[in-house]
């Protein structure tokens, strides 16, 4: 049958363009504008039809297309730190700086964030406020410091405890308030069920896409989904975001069907990539993983952006918003990862030892040591960093990937 | 030897020597608890009959260290981590620490895997603690805290302890502000040295008995009489450390009369308020705090507090000093230096590393601003 249709490829890129057009066209249909860290309770801003940037998955794009000195440079004329997350660098400057960078994000009218990826986020919000002097918004989810324990068979958290879910509902109904003030209407009870509903669907249909790369051999090639990521960020609280990984599935499935896979060559390790990816250099790390049989199986972000919870239920809305994984503590962090590497059949693990992502980092050699023990499984890490192009070696990562595959082909040996 | 000395030291001997301090007490039949910067309820420790001993880091040679932390994390911590993994607090029978920033969530966890022989207690304070939902879950966290406590200590922990113990704790923070007030009036009465040493030993000493000293110290302080030539300057930062580095504004006669460091006034500038329910009232106490770069300051009030604080102690300058790798602080300085600007005082800013016992990288630096600031 030759029907025509769109790839999943093409969607993504149109989604990415109506996504932004219609973000810079908000404030001419009377829309009111936030900016919002990756990982914020959407739902709520959709039933008030607020459009929503945002600034993390800007820095990212800016960053992949090898944009990111002339801010990094501004940022530390600012008076920012060069230790500072370059994500944060990277937008604090263009907010401060005249730019014809594509595509614009449009001045806020208030900024929203919430802290269960880094407390890191606080400090640039803040920063954000100030600059532009519009009202700051912290829906604040504590550190998880106790283990709360993982579902091994759907590698997923368990609850946060009741006093946290407790203060993030009530941080909820403020956060309702504050919106309410913001855009001058009631907020619309139906509509958030509406849009929770759509939330879901959405949520599941990128996991169950997502959940393509742990097959093996895989149809998926992991190293999309740092691309397919952005539409989780930006529109999942949309039907069309659903409608791309609902199609991303359909596509896979004719992948196993057929035999084949995104992925462009031989299979011959399966890894977890752990952290965030290289946005300048992320066609040096695939072409180098590529050209050694290096295929991403598994990964934390299908489960980070599984935000599933039954529609009009408060409390899971909470639990899973104040229950992402980097807000847990080490030994539940190092389960769900000792999990995905067992579900996902990874042969090694690539860490990212991030220098602007101190939350991650600062866990992250006492957590491989243990995974490692738990999984027996060898790994490598890099030094890199999301943005700042100046942190990161081709070299050292080449070395790195080679050992790691030098390890992986004698652990496969050893066994046969 | 005047009393002054005598009483300074007392300070220095606790300050210098905190293995022994931790010692005599184990000795004498006390639980000792260790309690990490910035923030902790430390009456809860008092309250149970423990002694709370402070854990600000020092200098070090980092080596082991590396097993936990890259080199980019700030360097008190880099230096915590590397007491740890060395034994150094194989004496005590727990360590308290908050998460108020990423890297002490990290640290809290290393801790647990460092110290397999202490119990961590950890705690996260509400960031939106002007809510009445920061209020309830604050004290939530604190009854976990007491509950770990009371296990440690093996008795119950009354209110009316705690009640005390508060009590104790509101006094010795009064006694501190009354101490930098009075130097703060008349500068130079005390090198920038001693003044620390005042402050810091708080960590290192019975309560009572540092209320006490500090007390006996200001009577003395506000008697003398000093006419100062010199220039008056405010910290501003996590810590003003080593004494290498205060050693250099003694020398170049710029004494330090106010402060809003972590390690000192943010401490003691906050007293809790009165009630009944004693976790309730150290609730409301995190609830009071602000200006602060741990603590959600969405207005960023705290760089417009450092520019005011300067002017009220009539300061020629503040001295921003950076925590080598503390981001909260490294995010806070664009919006300081603009503070400083609009009111028109010169600013140094200072890069902090515990680790390097030099002192010597900041002396051109701050004979520039005393030049600056003229003479
Ligand atoms: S990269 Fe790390 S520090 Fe930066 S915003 Fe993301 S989670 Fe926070
Ligand atoms: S110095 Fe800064 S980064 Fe380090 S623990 Fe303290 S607040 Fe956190």
């Amino acid at each position: 049958m030759s029907e025509r249709k769109i790839s999943s490829k093409l969607l993504l890129q149109k989604q990415q363009l109506d996504y932004y057009l219609d973000l810079n066209k908000a404030r001419y249909n009377g829309r009111k504008v936030a900016w919002a860290s990756s990982i914020v309770p959407q739902e709520f801003m959709e039933v008030m039809n607020i459009a929503v940037a945002y600034p993390e998955n800007h820095s990212a794009a800016i960053a992949a297309r090898k944009g990111a000195l002339p801010y990094i440079d501004q940022a530390e004329k600012m008076g920012y730190s060069s230790d500072i997350c370059s994500y944060a660098r990277i937008n604090l400057a263009y907010a401060g700086m005249k730019t014809n960078e594509m595509p614009p994000l449009p001045k806020p009218d208030f900024v929203v964030c919430t802290n269960n990826i880094c407390n890191v986020l606080i400090k640039w919000y803040e920063s954000l406020a100030q600059h532009y002097k519009v009202p700051f918004f912290l829906i604040d989810v504590p550190f998880n410091h106790e283990s709360c324990g993982i579902n091994e068979e759907t590698t997923t958290f368990n609850p946060v405890p009741q006093d946290r879910i407790d203060y993030v509902k009530a941080q909820f109904e403020e956060f309702i308030q504050f919106l309410e003030g913001i855009c001058g209407k009631k907020f619309d009870y139906e509509k958030f069920n509406e849009v929770m509903a759509i939330s879901n669907r959405t949520a599941k249909a990128w996991s169950k896409a997502m959940n393509y790369a742990s097959m093996a051999p895989t149809p998926l090639d992991g190293f999309n989904m740092f691309n397919y990521m952005a539409m989780m960020v930006c529109l999942r609280g949309k039907k069309e975001s659903a409608m791309l990984y609902e199609l991303i599935a359909a596509e896979m499935e004719e992948n196993i069907q057929e035999g084949k896979s995104q992925f462009p060559g031989e299979q011959k390790y399966r890894v977890m990539w752990d952290g965030i990816a290289c946005w300048p250099y992320l066609k040096h790390n695939y072409t180098n993983m590529l050209k050694n049989g290096v295929v991403i199986s598994g990964s934390t972000y299908p489960k980070a952006w599984e935000i599933v919870y039954e529609v009009g239920n408060m409390d899971e809305l909470a639990s899973i918003y104040a229950g992402i994984g980097n807000n847990r503590n080490l030994a539940d962090q190092r389960d769900i990862r000792a999990a995905i590497q067992r579900s996902c059949q990874c042969d090694g693990v690539i860490y990212h030892m991030n220098r602007s992502c101190k939350v991650m980092d600062f866990m992250q050699p006492e957590m491989r040591r243990q995974i490692s023990e738990i999984t027996k499984t060898p790994f490598v890490s890099f030094d890199g960093d999301q943005s700042d192009p100046k942190n990161f070696s081709e070299a050292q990562f080449e070395t790195r990937v080679d050992a790691l595959v030098e390890n992986m082909q004698g652990n496969k040996e050893g066994s046969v | 030897m005047s009393r002054v000395d005598e009483l300074l030291k007392q300070m220095i001997d606790v300050t210098e020597n905190i293995g022994l301090v931790v010692s005599e007490k184990k000795r004498a039949g006390k639980k000792v608890v260790g309690v990490l910067p910035i923030y902790a309820p430390e009456e809860l420790v008092h309250a149970a009959g423990m002694f709370p001993v402070g854990c600000w880091g020092g200098a070090a040679d980092i080596s082991m260290a590396t097993k936990y932390l890259p080199p980019f994390a700030c360097s008190i911590m880099q230096s915590v981590m590397e007491y740890a993994e060395r034994g150094v607090y194989k004496d005590l029978d727990a360590l308290l620490v908050s998460t108020p920033c990423d890297t002490l969530k990290a640290i809290s966890q290393n801790l647990i895997y460092a110290c397999p022989d202490q119990k961590i207690i950890i705690l996260t304070y509400p960031q939106n603690n002007k809510m009445e939902a920061g209020v309830t879950f604050a004290k939530s966290e604190f009854a976990k805290v007491k509950a770990q406590l009371e296990a440690i200590a093996g008795t119950i922990i009354s209110d009316q302890a705690i009640n005390e113990s508060i009590e104790i704790y509101n006094d010795h923070r009064r006694a501190l502000m009354e101490f930098s007030e009075i130097i703060a009036n008349n500068p130079g009465v005390i090198s920038a040295v001693n003044r620390h040493y005042v402050i810091k030993s708080g960590f290192y000493m019975e309560k009572l008995e540092h209320t006490k000293l500090v007390r006996e110290l200001s009577e003395l302080l506000k008697e003398k009489t000093n006419n100062w030539t010199g220039k008056k300057i405010v910290f501003a930062g996590i810590m003003a450390e080593p004494n290498g580095l205060l050693e250099i504004f003694d020398e170049f006669q710029l004494a330090v009369v106010g402060d809003e460091l972590a390690q000192e006034s943010r401490q003691f500038r906050t007293l809790v308020p009165e009630g009944s329910d004693p976790l309730e009232r150290l609730a409301r106490q995190w609830q009071n705090r602000e200006a602060c770069s741990v603590i959600l300051d969405s207005e960023k009030k705290r760089a417009k507090h450092i520019a005011t604080l300067a002017k009220a102690k009539q300061a020629d300058g503040v001295v921003f000093c950076q925590m080598k790798f503390c981001d909260p602080e490294e995010f806070d300085y664009p919006s300081i230096k603009k503070a400083c600007e609009d009111a028109e005082i010169p600013l140094l800013h200072l890069e902090i590393d515990q680790l390097s016992d030099s002192a010597g990288q900041y002396r051109t630096r701050i004979q520039a601003f005393h030049e600056l600031l003229g003479n």
